[in-house]
Parts: C-alpha cells; sequence; structure tokens
C-alpha cells in the first residue's frame, strides 16, 4: 500500500487571499488540510513600543496604523481610553460625542465594505468586489472632507474632534446612508440567494457559541455564533446608549450567518447614523478642560496666553494621575481594547492594544481542520483580519 | 457589582489577594503567582468571568519584582470587567498558563514571551509570535533600546 | 452540383483551396480570441461599473495588441527546478488541440470553386464529433505537464484538480452529446448541421433541451471557465498551473483558454443550434452564435463565485452524468417508439 504522504504548502506571506502578510503553513493531505499554522508578524512595527516614547497626543497617529481599514474605530477607542485616564470623559461636548459615533458607524460602513468585498472576491465573485470599493470610495471621500486624509484620518483629539464638521458634510453623509441600504440589497442580490455561494458559505467554518468564547472571537464573528454582545449597547460609550439598534446575532456560526450578520449591521449602522444627524446639533467641539484640550486656533495666533497654552500641551503633554484603565470599543471586527497604564508622566508608561483580528485570526486553525483548501480562504476572509492590526 | 465577585474572591482564597484598587470605575486585583490558574479557573467557573479579553505584562524597571502579568476579564453575561493582576520577578520570570482555562491565552501569552519575556509554564506552543524566531531580546521590556539593539537610548529625536 | 473537390481530381486547386480556408479560419479565431480578451474586460468593465480598456487606441482597442506585445517582450523565466522540456512544451500541448479543434467546424454550405464542389469546413471527418472530444481530453494533458513540470506545490495542485475535472466533465459532456447524434444518425459535424438544415425548429436545443444544458455546463468546466476555474483559481493557488509561466508562454496560456471557448462555442452552435444555418450568409450565423455564447460565459464570469472542488466532482459525477444517461434512455425511446 502507498505510504500516505502529506505535503507541506507554504501560503503567504505573499498569497493573494491571505489579506496581507499573514502566512499559514497548510498540511494538506490531497485538498483536505490536515493542520493549519498561522504565522505572523511580518507587518511588526512596535506600535506599543513607539507610544512609551511619545506624549499621549503623539502616540494617537500610531492607531490609525492598526486597522488601517477603520482608522477611525482605532482613534475612537484610544481617545476614549486616554479620557478614561485623565478622567474627563463627562466633559466630552455632546457634539464631539455624537460626531464620533457618526464617524465610527461611517467606518464601520467602510470596513465592512472592504470585507465584503475581498470575501466576495476571495470566493470567485468578483463583481461585488467593485460594487463594494464604489461604495467605500464615498465614505473616502467624506474622510477626506472632514481630516484630508482619504485613510489615515487622525481626526478625534483627546478632549473632542480635531476639526468641526465642514460646509455640506451632514448632506453627504444623510445621501450616502439614504443610497446605501439599496446598495446593501444589490449585493445580497448578487449573493445571498446564488446557490453557489450558498454552497461555498453554509457549513463552513463553522464554531460554536462555547468554542467562540474559549477562543476569544468578539464582534460579528461572535455574535454569528449566537452570543448576544455588543459592547455599543452593553458597555455603552462616547453616547451609543442614546441610539436604538438592534445587536445582530445569528444562530449557526459558519460563514454565511457571518456573512449576514455583517451585512445587517451595516443596516443598523446607517440607521444610528441617520440617528445621530438628526441629534447634530451646533455646539463646542472640544472638552472644556485646558491642560489637556489645545485652545482654539485664533487663540494662538492672536494672543500670547493662547499661543503659551498651545506650547505647553505640544511640547510638555499631559499628565495623568497614576494608574490604568482598559477601555473596550466594538471596532468593526471586535473588542478594540487599549489598556493604559500612566505613570503620571506625559507618556504612556504601557499601551497594550487588544486587536480584535489578532484574537479571532487564533481560531483559524481550528476553523480549517479538515476542510478544503478552499475554505481555508473562506475562513481567512469571514474572519476578516487585517495585518496592519494584527501585526501592530 | 465587581465588589462583591472580589469579596467572594477573598472568601475562595483568603491568604492569596494581595491588593485590590479602583481606578476610574475599574477594579484590580492582584494575587499570588502561585495561585493564578486556580484564580482564574474560580473566576471563570463561579463568578461567570468567561472570557478574558486581553492578557498581557507590564515592565515596571526598577521596582521589586518588576513585572507584572494583567488579565483582563469580561463577563458576558453581566457585562463586567475584572483585572487580575500577578506581580513576577526579575529572576524567575515565569507564570503558569491560563490557557488551559481559556484557549484564547495561547497567542496573548505568546506575545508575552515574545515581547516581554515572560515565560509562561506548560504553555501548549510557547515560540515567539511577532518577532523572528532567531531575535534576541524582548523588545518591550523598558532596558531595551527603541531604536534596536547596539543603538543610543531614544532622545526624543533620530539620531 | 459539380463533384467535389479532392486531392485526386486538381491537386493544385485542392491544396490552394485547403490553405486559403485554413489561413482563414486561423485568422478569424486568432483575431477572435485577441478581441475577446479586449471584450470581456469592457463587458465586465461595465458590468463592474468600470470602463474597461481606453487608452490604447480609440476606445482602448488597441489593448489586445498591446498586451500581447508586452507579454511578447517580458522576460521569459524558467524556473531553476522546473523540467525544462516538459515546461516548454506544455503550454504547446494546450494551444495545438485547442486551435486544430476548429478544423471540423463547418462555417457554411458548399460553394463552386474552379468547377468543383468546395464544402466550407476544413476537413468532414466522418467521426467529428470523437474527434472534438478528443482534442478536448489532449489539452488537459498540457495544463496537467504545466502543473507539473512547474515544480511547485500550486500548480501541481492546479494540474491535478484540472485532470480531475476532465475526467468527470468529459463523460458527461460526452454523454449528453451522444443524444445529439442518436438523433442525426451520424457523427460527422456537417451531417448534424444538414440534420438540423430545416428551419429552426429542428434545431436540437428544442428537441434537446436537457443535452443543451449539459453540454453548455459541462464546456464550461471544459474550458476552466468561471465558476469552474479551479485549476487556476487565483484566490487559492495564485494562479494554479500557469504560476510559473512568464512572457509568451503565459500568453500562449491565455490564448489556448480564449481559443477553447472560441471552439467550445462554435462547437456549441454547431450542435444545437443549427450551426450556419440563419438568416445571414453561413459564416456570419455562426459567428453571432459564437459570440453570442461566448457573452454567456463572458456575462457568467462577472455573474458567480466559484464553486469547492468536491462539489465540482460531486455535480459532474453525481448530477450531470445521471442526467446524460437519463436523456440518452429518454432519447433511444422516442427514437425507436
Amino acid at each position: 500500500m502507498a505510504k500516505k504522504d502529506i505535503m507541506t504548502i507554504n501560503m503567504g506571506p505573499q498569497h493573494p487571499s491571505t489579506h496581507g502578510v499573514l502566512q499559514l503553513i497548510l498540511e494538506l493531505d490531497g485538498e483536505t488540510v490536515v493542520k493549519a499554522t498561522p504565522h505572523i508578524g511580518f507587518l511588526h512595527r512596535g506600535v506599543e513600543k513607539l507610544s512609551e516614547n511619545r506624549s499621549y497626543h503623539r502616540a494617537l497617529p500610531l492607531t490609525d496604523r492598526l486597522d488601517y481599514l477603520a482608522p477611525m474605530s482605532n482613534n475612537l477607542g484610544y481617545v476614549l481610553a486616554v479620557e478614561k485616564l485623565l478622567g474627563i470623559t463627562d466633559l466630552i461636548p455632546e457634539r464631539a460625542k455624537v460626531v464620533r459615533v457618526m464617524m465610527a458607524e461611517l467606518t464601520r460602513i467602510k470596513s465592512h465594505l472592504v470585507w465584503l468585498a475581498t470575501h466576495a472576491l476571495d470566493i470567485g465573485a468578483m463583481t461585488v468586489f467593485l460594487y463594494c470599493f464604489r461604495e467605500r470610495e464615498a465614505i473616502m471621500d467624506m474622510y477626506e472632507k472632514l481630516s484630508g486624509a482619504r485613510m489615515t484620518s487622525n481626526y478625534f483629539r483627546v478632549g473632542g474632534l480635531s476639526l468641526d464638521l465642514p460646509e455640506g458634510f451632514e448632506k453627504d453623509v444623510r445621501s450616502f446612508i439614504d443610497a446605501m441600504p439599496g446598495h446593501i440589497e444589490t449585493y445580497e442580490g448578487l449573493l445571498t440567494g446564488n446557490k453557489i455561494w450558498q454552497k461555498r458559505t453554509i457549513g463552513v467554518a463553522k464554531i460554536d457559541a462555547d468554542a467562540a468564547i474559549d477562543i476569544g472571537l468578539t464582534g460579528p464573528a461572535l455574535r454569528a455564533s449566537g452570543v448576544d454582545w455588543d459592547l455599543r449597547r452593553d458597555n455603552p460609550y462616547s453616547g451609543y446608549e442614546e441610539y436604538e439598534f438592534q445587536v445582530v446575532t445569528r444562530q449557526n456560526g459558519d460563514t454565511f450567518d457571518r456573512y449576514k450578520a455583517r451585512l445587517d449591521e451595516m443596516r443598523e449602522s446607517c440607521k444610528i447614523i441617520r440617528q445621530a444627524l438628526d441629534k447634530l446639533q451646533p455646539g463646542p467641539i472640544l472638552a472644556d478642560a485646558p491642560a489637556v484640550c489645545l485652545p482654539p486656533k485664533e487663540k494662538v495666533v492672536n494672543s500670547i496666553e493662547g499661543l503659551i497654552h498651545q506650547f505647553k500641551i505640544i511640547t510638555e503633554g499631559f499628565k495623568p494621575e497614576p494608574g490604568e484603565i482598559y477601555q473596550g470599543v466594538e471596532a468593526p471586527k471586535g473588542e478594540l481594547g487599549y489598556y493604559l497604564v500612566s505613570d503620571g508622566s506625559a507618556n504612556p508608561y504601557r499601551m497594550k492594544i487588544r486587536p480584535p483580528s489578532f484574537v479571532n485570526l487564533q481560531a483559524l486553525p481550528q476553523m480549517v481542520e479538515g476542510a478544503l483548501l478552499a475554505d481555508v480562504i473562506a475562513a481567512i476572509g469571514t474572519l476578516d483580519i487585517v495585518l496592519g492590526e494584527i501585526d501592530r | 457589582m465587581s465588589q462583591a465577585v472580589v469579596a467572594k474572591l477573598k472568601g475562595a482564597f483568603p491568604a492569596t489577594v494581595q491588593e485590590v484598587k479602583e481606578h476610574r470605575g475599574e477594579v484590580t486585583v492582584t494575587v499570588k503567582r502561585e495561585d493564578i490558574v486556580q484564580v482564574c479557573d474560580f473566576l471563570k467557573k463561579e463568578a461567570g468571568y468567561n472570557f478574558l479579553c486581553d492578557l498581557c505584562g507590564v515592565d515596571y524597571l526598577g521596582q521589586q519584582p518588576r513585572f507584572m502579568v494583567v488579565y483582563n476579564l469580561y463577563n458576558i453575561t453581566t457585562k463586567e470587567r475584572l483585572r487580575v493582576k500577578v506581580a513576577v520577578p526579575e529572576e524567575d520570570a515565569c507564570v503558569e498558563t491560563v490557557s488551559g482555562v481559556w484557549s484564547t491565552a495561547n497567542w496573548h501569552e505568546r506575545e508575552c514571551w515574545d515581547l516581554m519575556g515572560i515565560r509562561f509554564a506548560n504553555h501548549p506552543d510557547l515560540r515567539r509570535i511577532l518577532m523572528p524566531e532567531n531575535w534576541e531580546g524582548h523588545p518591550l521590556r523598558k532596558d531595551y533600546p527603541l531604536q534596536g539593539p547596539g543603538r543610543e537610548p531614544y532622545q526624543g529625536r533620530l539620531s | 452540383m459539380p463533384e467535389m473537390l479532392s486531392l485526386s481530381n486538381d491537386p493544385i486547386l485542392f491544396v490552394t483551396v485547403m490553405l486559403a480556408k485554413i489561413l482563414a479560419v486561423f485568422i478569424v479565431v486568432i483575431l477572435i480570441v485577441a478581441y475577446a480578451t479586449y471584450a470581456e474586460r469592457k463587458i465586465i468593465g461595465r458590468m463592474q461599473t468600470r470602463l474597461g480598456p481606453t487608452m490604447t487606441g480609440p476606445l482602448g482597442l488597441l489593448q489586445p495588441i498591446a498586451d500581447g506585445l508586452k507579454l511578447f517582450f517580458k522576460e521569459d523565466i524558467i524556473p531553476a527546478q522546473a523540467s525544462k522540456f516538459a515546461f516548454v512544451l506544455a503550454p504547446m500541448m494546450i494551444l495545438v488541440p485547442a486551435f486544430i479543434t476548429i478544423a471540423v467546424v463547418p462555417f457554411g454550405g458548399n460553394v463552386v470553386v474552379g468547377g468543383y464542389t468546395v464544402p466550407l469546413q476544413i476537413a468532414d471527418l466522418n467521426v467529428g464529433i470523437l474527434y472534438i472530444l478528443a482534442m478536448a481530453g489532449l489539452g488537459v494533458y498540457g495544463i496537467v505537464l504545466a502543473g507539473w513540470a512547474s515544480n511547485n506545490k500550486y500548480s501541481l495542485l492546479g494540474g491535478v484538480r484540472s485532470a480531475a475535472q476532465m475526467i468527470s466533465y468529459e463523460l458527461a459532456a460526452g454523454l449528453s452529446i451522444i443524444s445529439v447524434f442518436m438523433l442525426s444518425e451520424t457523427l460527422s459535424l456537417r451531417g448534424i448541421v444538414e440534420a438540423q438544415a430545416g428551419g429552426i425548429t429542428d434545431w436540437y436545443i428544442f428537441s434537446q433541451p436537457l443535452a443543451f444544458c449539459l453540454f453548455v455546463i459541462t464546456s464550461l468546466a471544459e474550458v476552466n471557465r468561471t465558476p469552474f476555474d479551479l485549476p487556476e483559481a487565483e484566490t487559492e493557488l495564485v494562479s494554479g498551473f500557469c504560476t510559473e509561466y512568464s512572457s509568451m508562454k503565459y500568453a500562449l496560456f491565455f490564448m489556448a483558454e480564449y481559443a477553447n471557448m472560441v471552439v467550445i462555442s462554435a462547437v456549441t452552435a454547431t450542435l444545437f443550434l443549427g450551426g450556419p444555418a440563419g438568416p445571414f450568409p453561413g459564416a456570419i450565423n455562426l459567428l453571432l452564435k459564437i459570440f453570442f455564447f461566448m457573452f454567456v460565459f463572458i456575462w457568467i464570469r462577472a455573474t458567480f463565485p466559484r464553486v469547492k472542488y468536491n462539489q465540482l466532482m460531486y455535480m459532474g459525477w453525481k448530477i450531470f452524468l445521471p442526467l446524460a444517461l437519463l436523456n440518452i434512455v429518454i432519447t433511444g425511446a422516442v427514437v425507436v417508439f
């Protein structure tokens, strides 16, 4: 009898569908995966180490580059964490909170669009890819209007926002969310009822609720397994308790359910954005915390006090009292957590980021063992990983 | 609520709980290193902290003991958070693994070993995770130069 | 009708006419292949809210030529560990069968040249269908060989997939056409066209709808087009069997894929849509039918995800094969009674 040989193939770090520089060592028996070992770290930039050597303000741009598909969610988590550390959470003005929620939800849509695009492309449906990027482009344009950058927005500030909304921005957002549910219908029209799509996703990369909690899945991936947990509702931040939305849960925990969960989440995000737009009132965008927030630009250029004030904050930063906090936010990919330790200096003593993709990726080996090579692609796609966040 | 859990924990492990702190509404419990697995097991099974959000090491260079390993726990039913810490001395930088309690600890502990140099006893697969296999040193330690080994300490500018 | 032109009655004229026919068909096929890539990019582009090529020449019409030139001038890389002979042979082995299959497809009725009747078909084999199936089967050797010779695991997987796919689909494709020649009582493509000559209702698509569907689907699998593009499956196997190929060799694979599409469209048109029959002069009808099928292939590519390997095998063996057999039984019953 012939010896049963296992073929080891090296998938990535250069591979079209490992979503960046993920390397998977796959041991294959024919096309059946016997063992999958992820190797990560090819994109490690030492964000945590770098942030220890920067002031709190200057660490903010580093967070843009974590999950580069959802920069505003990262910003939001970070500024909330620093605000909590400073104890100024209650001082954040209403307008800043509403804009934060609005942008975080737009970011969620943006991130989910890229997920859907690449996931569908991985499974072979190439048209959805371009449709999704068309809508994402609209969000990118909004980003650009708002912050001057399409990807790394760096828009939120500790204590509020860097700039107020530009003229006509609300109209843009409103016309976008008016159109978005129709676009989601289009994607669904191409995929949901498609027999091949169903065959490729139903029952693939299944994980049940207990296993999902045990391995640490969060976000839509966990909710698709039937665990009703959403930080926006359960540990509300930035005023999420004032919005009405459904936490989407599904029961089967397979690729199809995760797909449906994320699509429904986009619809809910549209609802939240609509409520945020209705709530939006003129008002200050920075907290009344002079030790933390920069003075308005007119003051800086017109008065010596303003200039000194800005100079002090820029050069010295602010010094939270010693202590440690953990702030989790519901990023598009799951729970994004910042664990900050302050020693009373102007730099974070320790900043630990809990990237959702990092933990979610851990579930990959158990999802794909015994499955086919094609299912590995589907599983990577359905976990919605971003290597910038995994490797930090 | 978290205080009730702490009280319960104190009841079950009177000798283990060393310090309880509250900062910005978050409770931190420092426990003895030897009992971390039992404490975690207790918290998971008896107190419902079924989700390990995060696990990391903190380097308090110059203090004794030097390291802290921090466990951020979450209770999905009551939506409560709790932080458990253990102190780890430099000369014996080793903690029992909790990957038997929550599988998710596996990669977190690997990362902690990789970047902070804290070993986890009985860990199923303790390899470096972010840095290359043959890397020397543990970058997140405070005495590790920011710009890499053999370089001047960072002075707030590029040198 | 004058006597049929053959090698015995006028050798020089015969050779000339033959060469002219071959040249004409070859040029037409090459042109279709070149502009099929253009059409595919344009059509899919439009379906995906893009423009497709626009920069080279008016409306981007020179794009295929630019592509060809680019590939021609690219460095030709043969991996050090590859089996050189097989590596070079494979692209040819895949392209040649694709082109020579077209020889048996009739593209019109008869014309009179120099006092002899000349059929508008390169070769009227009396086993035309078998020849087509045989050539389609040969093509897969090229893929398997390319996969094996590259000495790359992804390529190998692509090659193995292709072989398995071919076996499962060749059978169903072959069986589905059996019912066609049960009706026409000939294996010659010319005979089949003549059997459908009585008007649009005589086309076998109406009497054999099941066979038609089966044949179209299985041919999609045979030419490795979406949703059955598993041997190359760029998101799974990088680029499958042609991962290691570059330059003109890669272009040959591409040409073969499109040539196969042309051939399969032509064969489908011949078997089920009456070949050159229709309102226009013969060859134009055939071309229109070919274009129609090519469009459908491109359309499918823009619409469907890729199936999984095991699903493809399942469909081939457990759905298409029994259906094809059933179709033969039914056709047989109808023919007998």
